[in-house]
């Protein structure tokens, strides 16, 4: 259980890839430095295409839970 | 005693609004009085911006007069529409006029917001509009060499093979015109691969090597500085150019913003099998303007339209609708080299593209050759056998 302050969930569950890829990316455009957003996928792509991301992009991933179903992703916006 | 026919009011008037209303007008005759409205009352064949883009074609065949493409007991207003109110069951007009419906068909599609990313207008070309593309080509023409970059700058956008379609046709272009070897051209990915769907890029990127055309990934377009001739991503890279070509940003219609009806990118929420919008039991929307996790695409339209009219003429009967989209959509995508392959899927199975043939090719241009006659009148089959009537 994380006890970072989430600002703002994703539920992109049921979406196909490259969806929740691309609605993280819409969140981190529109957010500010130091916001905290979950990301719900149902979408074993995810489980790649976000943390290649993150790291390309330099935001944190603080952390990946694995649900019934689908995996949740926590993400920092670092700058 | 006879029942008044049905009020069924259709905005929009490019491939699913048009298909849906001549379905309907078949389907329901004197039942339903059907009511287009668009506000150009031409209908444009977008896929063919490409080829205008690359001067293989002139703008001419892309449009037509809607009224042509209708049933003659369709009507059709040409006025933009500025509101919709989903409870009085009215449709506010331009010049101060007001339709009254009984069911609402939103095929209203997107629009280019080039504002939304700082530079893109004056540091960039598109091939999204008539005359971005004409402009284009023009400045192709002009081109002697350099660096060509083509990206993406906001997702989702129309027709996703398109800028991939593009990098194949400008490589081939450059070789006619005997400057391939003194360009280079850089596909700037917002994904990890070419393209959108895995199993296409599996396809896709072997071929892009093979002509030399370079795949930045990760590269999500912030913003353009065209005194500086760069292009800076997301992810913190910037790369120089001489020529970029950027999709520019698309999100819903205004009038839908207006109507308080659509997500924050307004786009309609959509049941993405029944096509209702929202709560609103008599309001269907379909192509562009839904927030459907599936390209937006004519072809998706297409598939669509044919739902819609089947669930609404099952409204005015008094029966249960039964028809339901099932996320079918099939997309050409050309390869350069007189090649193609065709994209084939749904909400469950992803597509499995044929490696580029002459036969794919051949099939896309008579596609585009038999559109107007075919697909607005709903002449080609718009599912398969299975999938008829499956509840």
């Amino acid at each position: 259980m994380t006890t970072t302050e989430i600002g703002r969930s994703i539920d992109a569950r049921g979406m196909p890839c490259p969806g929740p890829l691309m609605s993280l990316i819409g969140a981190i455009r529109e957010g500010k430095v130091g916001d905290v957003i979950e990301v719900l996928s149902s979408d074993e792509g995810s489980r790649t295409d976000i943390p290649a991301w993150l790291t390309k992009a330099g935001h944190e991933l603080v952390e990946v839970v694995d649900e019934d179903g689908f995996t949740r992703f926590v993400v920092k916006k670092v700058r | 005693m006879t029942a008044m026919p049905a009020r069924i009011t259709v905005l929009g008037g490019g491939v699913g609004g048009t298909l849906a209303a001549n379905l309907l007008s078949k389907e329901l005759g004197r039942d339903a009085k059907i009511t287009v409205v668009d506000p150009t009352g031409m209908h444009v064949y977008q896929p063919g911006f490409l080829y205008v883009a690359l001067g293989q074609a002139n703008g001419r065949w892309l449009a037509r007069d809607e009224r042509t493409l209708l049933r003659g007991d369709v009507e059709l207003v040409v006025e933009q529409a500025m509101s919709v109110d989903p409870d009085a069951g009215l449709v506010g007009l331009e010049r101060g006029g007001t339709l009254e419906w009984d069911y609402l068909v939103l095929a209203t599609g997107a629009r280019l917001v080039y504002d939304s990313v700082p530079g893109l207008s004056e540091g960039s070309h598109e091939f999204y509009s008539l005359a971005g593309a004409q402009r284009l080509r023009e400045e192709l023409r002009r081109f002697r060499g350099g660096r060509i970059r083509v990206g993406i700058a906001g997702i989702p956008y129309k027709c996703p093979p398109a800028p991939v379609e593009f990098v194949f046709m400008l490589e081939e272009y450059l070789r006619h015109r005997g400057i391939r070897d003194r360009s280079e051209i850089t596909l700037l990915s917002p994904l990890n691969r070419a393209f959108t769907i895995e199993n296409a890029s599996k396809v896709i990127q072997p071929f892009m090597e093979a002509r030399g055309i370079g795949l930045t990934t990760f590269f999500n377009v912030e913003s353009v500085d065209p005194a500086a001739g760069t292009v800076s991503s997301l992810e913190g890279e910037k790369t120089e150019y001489d020529l970029l070509v950027l999709v520019p940003p698309h999100r819903g219609q205004q009038l839908i913003d207006d109507s308080g009806l659509g997500d924050a990118s307004g786009w309609l929420p959509t049941d993405r099998r029944s096509l209702q919008v929202g709560e609103h039991e008599r309001i269907f929307a379909m192509g562009d303007a839904t927030d459907l996790p599936i390209s937006k695409s004519g072809s998706t339209a297409h598939f669509e339209a044919p739902v819609v009219a089947s669930r609404i003429s099952s409204l005015v009967r008094g029966t249960a609708p039964r028809t339901n989209y099932g996320g079918r959509v099939m997309c050409f995508l050309e390869t350069g080299g007189g090649k193609a392959t065709a994209l084939r899927f749904d909400y469950e199975h992803p597509p499995t593209p044929p490696q580029p043939n002459r036969v794919w090719h051949a099939a896309k241009w008579m596609f585009n050759r038999l559109y107007w006659q075919t697909v607005p009148q709903g002449r080609i089959p718009e599912r398969a056998p299975k999938e008829r009537g499956a509840a």
